[in-house]
C-alpha cells in the first residue's frame, strides 16, 4: 500500500516534465508534486460558509477509497495479502464511490462552478463506467476470473496468444482511463478556464490540506489506472506471492519500468492532440462502450473457432 | 497453420472491423478521407498477410494494388475535390453517432450468427473472415445509409469493396483477372462520381443529398 | 405452528383496521393504530425469519374452511413465501414505526389509518396463499386498500387521476393473472397450488402463462411498458405507504411471478431466459433514464423502483435461462442475486421514501427545485438519506453494491449457455445493466445534492425543521440494516440458500464458514469479495490520514465566502438546479429516448424581462401503446353509445335476434 503512495506523485511529475519538455520548456522538477502535496498539507483550510461536513470529510473519504483501491491493484506482484478481497468490478465501484462523494462536494458550497463539474463529470462517469465493465467482461470471459491477480496469471499463460478482443479491450481501457483521470482529450487538468473544467471545476472551493489529499487521490487514481493497463495487458514480470525478495525486487523493476514507458506514451499523446468540445465526449466514450461489447462478441466469434 | 499466424491474420481482420467502426464515428471531412486510407492500409497488410501464410503470390499484387489506388490516389484526389468544392467541415448524420455504431454493434452481432454456425464445415481462418467480412459490407451499408453528404457515402461505397477483398481473400483469392478489372471498375466509378459531385454543386451549390430533395419536390 | 402464529398476526391486523374505522377521529388513534401494527408486524417479522432459518422444523400447510366450498382456503409456508414475509414484515415495521412520528401530520386520519393495517394483512395473505382463488383475493385486497390509500387526499390536483390509472392497471393485471391460473388448472379445474405443481402444463401453454404472469405480476412490480401508473400513484399517497407500496407492494409482485414461475410452471424453455432479462434489461435503462428527468423527489424515487425492478427481473430471467439448461449452480447464482436485491431494495427504498416525507413534513415541498441547504437544518435526515442514497447507487461497501455484484458474476457465467441467442443477447443486457448502474449514481447525486446541498432557494427551505425521533428511528435502523447487509453478506446469502435449494435446485457455498468472512459465489479462485475487509480498510485509511495530518501538518480552518473564481455571488438562484444538473445527461440520452426538446426564448436587447428555457419530454410508451389504446375505447364506446337511444322495437328485435343466434348455437354445439 505503501508503495502505491510513494509511486503516484512520481508518475504525475515525469508525465509534466516529458510534456514540458515536448514543448521545449524545462519543466518543473520532477519531485515537484511532493512538493506541492507537502506545502498544501501545512496551509490552512478555507471553508466557505455554506459548506457542511459532508464538504469536511469527501476529501479523507476520497482519498481513502481511491487509496484502498490502488493497493489492490497488483503491481509488482499477484497474489498479495489482501487481493481476494475485492475483484475488478469492486475495484470500479471503489472509484465510483470516491466519484460519488467528490461529485456531492461539488455540489455542497452552492456555487455554479461546482455544479459544472459535478454534472459534468456524472456524464463522463454514466458512460466511462459501462465502458470499463465491458472491457472487465472481455478480460473475466477470457480469463474465467475477475480477480485482477488470476487474469495477470492467466494472461501470462500461452493459451492467450495475440487476440483480436484483447486488443480492442486495451483501446477501450486506454478511452476509460483517459476520460477517468480527467486528460487531454477529455478534460485538461492544467487549465484556468473554469467553463473547461470538469474535474477541477468540482474541486475549485477547495484549499489546504482537504486539497492536498484530493490532489493526492487523482495522483493515485492515475498510477491505479496505469497498473491496471500494465497488469492485465502486459503482464510479463510479475512475481507471484511467495517467490522470495528477489522476485519481488525484479516485479518492481519490471513495474517501474512499465509506469516510465507508459508515463512517456501519455505524455506525447496529450501533447499530438487537442481536447474535444464537451458533447463530443459521449461519443468518445460511446465509442469505448462499444469497443467494449465489440470485444466481448468476437470472443466469440474465435472462440468458435 | 499454427496458433500465431492464424492469431495476426484475425487481428488483421478485427482491425478492419474496427478501422470501419471509425469511418462511422468521424464527423469531420478530412477526418474521414484520412480514416478511409488507413481502411485501405489495413485490408492490403491483410491480404499480404494472407499471402504470406497461403503462399500464393498473386495476392501480394492485389495487395499492393489495393495499396496504392485506395490508400494513395483515390485519398488525395478526394481531398483535392473537397477542397475544390469548398465542403469541409462536419458531416450531419441523420441519427447521433452514439446510435448509429450502436446499430453498428448490432450488424456486427447478426453477422457472426449468420455466418458461423453457416460456415460449420469450412476451415477456421474462412469462417472469421467471411463472419468479418459480412460484418464490414453492413457497415460500410450503414455508413452509406446514415450520412447526409454524398462523399462520405462514396467512401463507405469503397469500404464494402474492402470488405469484399477481405472475404475473397480469406476464401483463398480471386484470380487475378476479377480482381483488376473489379478494381478499375470502382476507379471508374469514382470518376464518375466525381464528375457528378462537380455537375451537382455547381448547379446546387450544395452537395447535401437532404436538400437535393428540396428541389425534386419532395420535400417542402 | 408458525403458519398458525402468521394467520392469528393477520387476523389481529384486520381486527385493528376495523377498529381504526371507529376511534380514527381520535387524537390517540394514530399513535395506538401505528403501535398496535408495529408490535404485530415485529411478531410476524420474527416468526417469517424463524422460519427461514430453520425451514424443516417450521415449514406447514393449513386449509381454513373459508372461500369456495369445494376449494376451502389454503395456506402454505415454505422458504419462499418465509423470505417474503421477511421483506414484508420489515418493510411494514419500519413504515409503521415511522408513521408513529409522520402520522401525527397527516390531515385526514380516518382516510388513512383503516386503510394502513388492511394493506399490510393483504400483502401477508398474498404470501401465504397456497390457492390460486386466496391469491386473487388477497392480491385485490392489496390492490383496492392500497388504493384508498392513494385517494387519501383525493382533492389534491393529480391524486384523483392518478388513483384511477392505478385501478385500471390493477384490474388488468388481476385479469392477467385470472387467465393464467384458469390456465394452470386446466379443464379439471384443480386451483389448489397442489394440484397445479403435480400437473405442469404443455410448453405452449406454459408460454401464454408466462406472458400473462408478466403482465399481472408485471404491471403491479413496474416492468416497462406497465409502469406508467407507478410514478403517480406512488408519490400522491402519504409517505410511509409510498413506501410501502414501492419497497414492499412491488415485492409481493415479484413474489407472485417466481411463485407462478418457477415453482408452478415446472422446466422452463430457453426463450424464456430471453425474453425476462431484456423487459428487465430495458426496464431498468428506462426507469433511471426517467427518473434523471424528474425534479419531484417522491416521483424520482418511484421510477428509481422502477430501475430497480428491472435489474431483479434481470436476475431473474438469468435464472430461467440457467435453468433451462440445466445448470443449476449458476441458477441458484442468478436466483439468489435477485432475491438479494429483493431484500435491499425494499430496505433502501423504504429508507429514501422515509427520507423524502421528511423532507415534505418539514418544507412542505416536493420539488427540488424549492430546496437546497437542508443538511444545516435536518442533519440527521440528511446523513440517513445519504446512506439510502451510496446504498442504491451500489457503492461500496452497502448493499446495494453486493447484490448488483452477484448479477454481474452471474452474467459472467452466460457464455456457458449452449444457445447463440442468448450468449450475444446476455452480455448486451450487462450493457445495460452497468449503464443503468452509473446512471443511478447520477440520479442520487443530483437528489441528494440539489435538495441536502447548497444553498436554500426558497424561505421554507431556509426555515425547515428536523423530524420527530419516531421517523428518525426508523430512518437510520434502515440505514444500520444496509450497512449490515454489505458488510456482513454471506449471512444473507446463507439465508437464502433454503429458497434457492427449493427452486432452482442447488445453492450457493456455504459463506459463514470462509475466512474473514468474505463470500465466493462459485469458486475462489474465480471471484470473491470482502465486505468488511474493504469497509474496514476504507476506514482504516480514512482515519490514519486523518490523525496523521491533524497532528504534524495542520488542523486550522476559517470560514469566509466562497471562492467561485472571484464572482461576488450573492443569491441561491445561481446554483445549479435538477435540471440543469441533468442537461449533458438529458442531452446525451434524452433526445432519443424521450425525445426531449429544449426551447430558449431570450428577449430582444434592451427587453429586460426574463428568459425561458422551456424543456419538453415526451413518455414514449404512453404515445405508443396507452393513448392509441385509449382512443381505440373512446371510439368504440362513441359508437356503441348508440345502442342507447333505439326505438321500443329495435330493442325488441335485438331481443328476438339474441334467442334465435342462441337456438343456432345450440344447434350446431349438438
Amino acid at each position: 500500500m505503501l508503495l502505491v503512495l510513494a509511486l503516484a506523485p512520481l508518475l504525475t511529475g515525469y508525465v509534466r516534465k516529458l510534456k514540458a519538455h515536448l514543448l521545449r520548456r524545462q519543466g518543473p522538477p520532477l519531485a515537484q508534486p511532493y512538493r506541492d502535496l507537502l506545502r498544501l498539507l501545512r496551509k490552512e483550510v478555507v471553508l466557505a460558509h455554506s459548506a457542511s461536513w459532508v464538504f469536511r470529510v469527501a476529501p479523507y473519504l476520497v482519498f481513502a477509497t481511491t487509496w484502498v483501491a490502488a493497493a489492490l491493484v497488483p503491481t509488482f506482484a499477484t497474489g498479495l495479502i489482501f487481493s481476494y478481497a475485492a475483484d475488478m468490478i469492486a475495484i470500479v465501484a471503489l472509484l465510483g464511490s470516491a466519484r460519488f462523494m467528490l461529485a456531492l462536494a461539488g455540489l455542497d458550497v452552492g456555487t455554479s462552478f461546482g455544479g459544472i463539474g459535478s454534472s459534468r463529470e456524472m456524464m463522463i462517469a454514466s458512460l466511462a463506467e459501462p465502458a470499463m465493465l465491458m472491457v472487465v467482461f472481455t478480460l473475466s470471459l477470457l480469463a474465467g476470473s475477475t480477480q485482477l491477480s488470476s487474469i495477470a496469471a492467466s494472461l501470462q499463460g500461452p493459451d492467450v496468444g495475440l487476440r483480436v478482443s484483447l486488443a480492442l479491450a486495451l483501446i477501450g481501457l486506454i478511452m476509460v482511463a483517459i476520460a477517468e483521470n480527467a486528460r487531454i482529450p477529455v478534460d485538461n487538468p492544467a487549465t484556468h478556464l473554469e467553463l473547461t473544467m470538469v474535474h477541477e471545476a468540482m474541486i475549485l472551493e477547495y484549499s489546504g490540506r482537504h486539497l492536498a489529499l484530493i490532489e493526492a487521490a487523482s495522483y493515485l487514481k492515475l498510477l491505479l489506472y496505469v497498473s491496471v493497463i500494465a497488469c492485465v495487458f502486459f503482464p510479463w514480470g510479475l512475481a507471484v506471492a511467495g517467490q522470495g525478495l528477489a522476485a519481488y525486487l525484479a516485479g518492481l523493476a519490471v513495474y517501474v519500468a512499465k509506469l516510465a514507458a507508459s508515463g512517456f506514451l501519455l505524455a506525447i499523446f496529450e501533447t499530438a492532440i487537442a481536447k474535444m468540445r464537451v458533447f463530443r465526449v459521449p461519443d468518445f466514450l460511446g465509442a469505448a462502450l462499444m469497443l467494449g461489447l465489440l470485444a466481448t462478441l468476437l470472443l466469440f466469434v474465435t472462440r468458435a473457432g | 497453420m499454427d496458433r500465431l499466424s492464424l492469431d495476426i491474420a484475425h487481428l488483421f481482420a478485427g482491425g478492419l472491423v474496427l478501422v470501419s467502426f471509425m469511418l462511422l464515428y468521424q464527423d469531420r471531412m478530412s477526418g474521414l478521407v484520412n480514416t478511409f486510407a488507413s481502411h485501405a492500409v489495413v485490408v492490403s497488410l491483410s491480404v499480404a498477410w494472407q499471402a504470406y501464410i497461403q503462399q500464393a503470390p498473386h495476392l501480394y499484387i492485389t495487395s499492393a494494388i489495393a495499396l496504392v489506388v485506395k490508400a494513395f490516389v483515390i485519398p488525395v484526389a478526394l481531398h483535392r475535390i473537397i477542397v475544390r468544392l469548398g465542403i469541409h467541415g462536419t458531416i450531419e448524420p441523420v441519427v447521433g453517432i452514439g446510435q448509429t455504431m450502436l446499430a453498428g454493434i448490432g450488424l456486427v452481432a447478426l453477422s457472426i450468427l449468420v455466418m458461423l454456425p453457416i460456415t460449420a464445415q469450412a476451415g477456421t481462418l474462412a469462417r472469421e473472415d467471411l463472419a468479418f467480412s459480412l460484418s464490414v459490407i453492413l457497415l460500410g451499408l450503414l455508413m452509406m445509409v446514415s450520412r447526409r453528404n454524398a462523399v462520405s457515402q462514396v467512401i463507405g461505397f469503397m469500404s464494402i469493396e474492402n470488405g469484399l477483398i477481405l472475404a475473397a481473400t480469406g476464401a483463398k483469392g480471386m484470380p487475378l483477372v476479377v480482381e483488376i478489372s473489379v478494381a478499375f471498375s470502382i476507379l471508374v466509378a469514382l470518376i464518375v462520381i466525381g464528375i457528378f459531385l462537380f455537375r451537382i454543386r455547381e448547379r446546387f451549390d450544395t452537395v447535401d443529398v437532404h436538400d437535393l430533395d428540396r428541389y425534386r419536390g419532395e420535400r417542402p | 405452528m408458525a403458519l398458525g402464529g402468521l394467520l392469528w398476526c393477520i387476523a389481529a391486523l384486520l381486527a385493528a383496521s376495523v377498529a381504526a374505522i371507529a376511534v380514527a377521529r381520535h387524537r390517540a388513534a394514530t399513535t395506538f393504530v401505528y403501535a398496535f401494527a408495529l408490535g404485530v408486524t415485529t411478531v410476524a417479522l420474527v416468526i417469517a425469519a424463524a422460519s427461514l432459518l430453520a425451514p424443516d422444523a417450521l415449514s406447514g400447510a393449513l386449509t381454513l374452511p373459508l372461500g369456495l366450498p369445494w376449494l376451502g382456503a389454503r395456506f402454505r409456508l415454505d422458504a419462499l413465501a418465509a423470505f417474503f414475509l421477511v421483506v414484508v414484515n420489515l418493510g411494514s415495521a419500519t413504515a409503521s414505526l415511522y408513521g408513529l412520528g409522520y402520522g401525527r401530520h397527516e390531515e385526514a386520519p380516518a382516510r388513512v389509518l383503516p386503510f394502513f393495517p388492511a394493506f399490510i394483512s393483504g400483502m401477508n395473505l398474498v404470501v401465504l396463499a397456497a390457492d390460486a382463488f386466496t391469491f386473487l383475493f388477497a392480491w385485490e385486497f392489496m390492490s383496492l386498500s392500497s388504493w384508498a390509500l392513494v385517494m387519501a387526499h383525493h382533492r389534491r390536483s393529480g391524486n384523483a387521476a392518478a388513483g384511477f390509472l392505478y385501478l385500471l392497471m390493477a384490474s388488468l393485471g388481476t385479469l392477467a393473472l385470472l387467465l393464467a391460473f384458469g390456465l394452470l388448472a386446466g379443464p379439471s379445474g384443480g386451483y389448489a397450488f397442489d394440484a397445479i405443481r403435480a400437473m405442469p402444463p404443455s410448453a405452449g401453454v406454459a408460454g401464454v402463462v408466462l406472458a400473462l404472469a408478466l403482465v399481472g405480476c408485471g404491471s403491479k412490480a413496474g416492468l416497462v411498458p406497465l409502469h406508467v401508473w407507478l410514478p403517480l400513484a406512488h408519490p400522491a399517497a402519504p409517505s410511509h405507504v409510498s413506501a410501502l407500496m414501492s419497497g414492499v407492494m412491488t415485492k409481493v409482485a415479484v413474489y407472485g411471478f417466481v411463485r407462478i414461475v418457477f415453482d408452478l410452471l415446472g422446466a422452463p424453455n430457453w426463450w424464456w431466459g430471453a425474453v425476462v432479462p431484456l423487459l428487465g434489461g430495458v426496464t431498468a435503462a428506462m426507469g433511471v433514464l426517467y427518473a434523471l428527468m424528474q425534479h419531484d423527489l417522491k416521483r424520482l424515487l418511484a421510477y428509481h423502483t422502477v430501475e430497480n425492478i428491472g435489474i431483479i427481473f434481470i436476475g431473474l430471467g438469468l435464472a430461467l435461462a440457467f435453468q433451462a439448461a440445466g445448470m443449476r449452480g449458476a441458477a441458484a447464482l442468478a436466483l439468489t442475486a435477485a432475491l438479494f436485491h429483493v431484500f435491499n431494495h425494499s430496505v433502501f427504498k423504504s429508507l429514501l421514501f422515509f427520507g423524502a416525507g421528511a423532507v415534505l413534513t418539514a418544507t412542505g415541498e416536493r420539488d427540488m427545485e424549492h430546496l437546497g441547504g437542508l443538511i444545516h437544518r435536518m442533519p440527521l435526515t440528511a446523513l440517513a438519506f445519504l446512506v439510502g442514497s451510496a446504498a442504491i447507487s451500489a457503492l461500496p461497501p452497502f448493499n446495494g453494491f453486493v447484490s448488483e455484484w452477484l448479477t454481474f458474476q452471474a452474467i459472467l457465467i452466460s457464455p456457458a449457455l449452449p444457445q447463440w441467442v442468448l450468449k450475444f443477447l446476455i452480455p448486451a443486457i450487462g450493457a445495460l445493466l452497468a449503464l443503468s448502474a452509473a446512471l443511478a449514481a447520477a440520479c442520487f447525486v443530483k437528489a441528494f445534492g440539489v435538495t441536502f446541498l447548497g444553498r436554500p432557494r426558497t424561505p421554507v427551505a431556509r426555515d425547515a425543521a428536523e423530524t420527530s425521533s419516531w421517523s428518525l428511528g426508523a430512518m437510520f435502523l434502515l440505514a444500520g440494516l444496509c450497512l449490515v447487509a454489505g458488510i456482513l453478506p454471506g449471512y444473507f446469502i446463507d439465508a437464502l440458500a433454503p429458497v434457492a435449494q427449493a427452486l432452482a435446485g442447488a445453492h450457493l457455498p456455504r459463506q459463514h464458514e470462509l475466512d474473514w468472512l468474505t463470500i465466493v459465489p462459485i469458486a475462489q479462485s474465480r471471484s470473491s469479495y470482502n465486505g468488511l475487509l474493504l469497509f474496514s480498510l476504507v476506514a482504516l485509511a480514512a482515519g490514519l490520514a486523518a490523525d496523521v495530518i491533524h497532528r504534524w501538518a495542520s488542523d486550522a480552518v476559517r470560514r469566509s465566502e466562497p471562492w467561485d473564481c472571484g464572482f461576488p455571488d450573492a443569491t441561491p438562484v445561481t446554483q445549479y438546479t435538477a435540471g440543469s444538473f441533468t442537461q449533458p445527461i438529458r442531452r446525451v440520452f434524452g433526445t432519443v429516448v424521450f425525445r426531449a426538446r429544449e426551447e430558449v426564448h431570450v428577449p430582444r436587447p434592451g427587453d429586460s424581462s426574463a428568459a425561458r428555457l422551456h424543456v419538453q419530454l415526451r413518455d414514449v410508451p404512453w404515445d405508443l401503446l396507452y393513448a392509441p389504446a385509449a382512443g381505440l375505447v373512446d371510439f368504440v364506446a362513441d359508437h356503441l353509445n348508440k345502442v342507447q337511444f333505439l326505438t321500443i322495437r329495435a330493442y325488441l328485435t335485438l331481443v328476438f335476434g339474441a334467442l334465435v343466434v342462441l337456438l343456432m348455437v345450440l344447434v350446431v354445439w349438438q
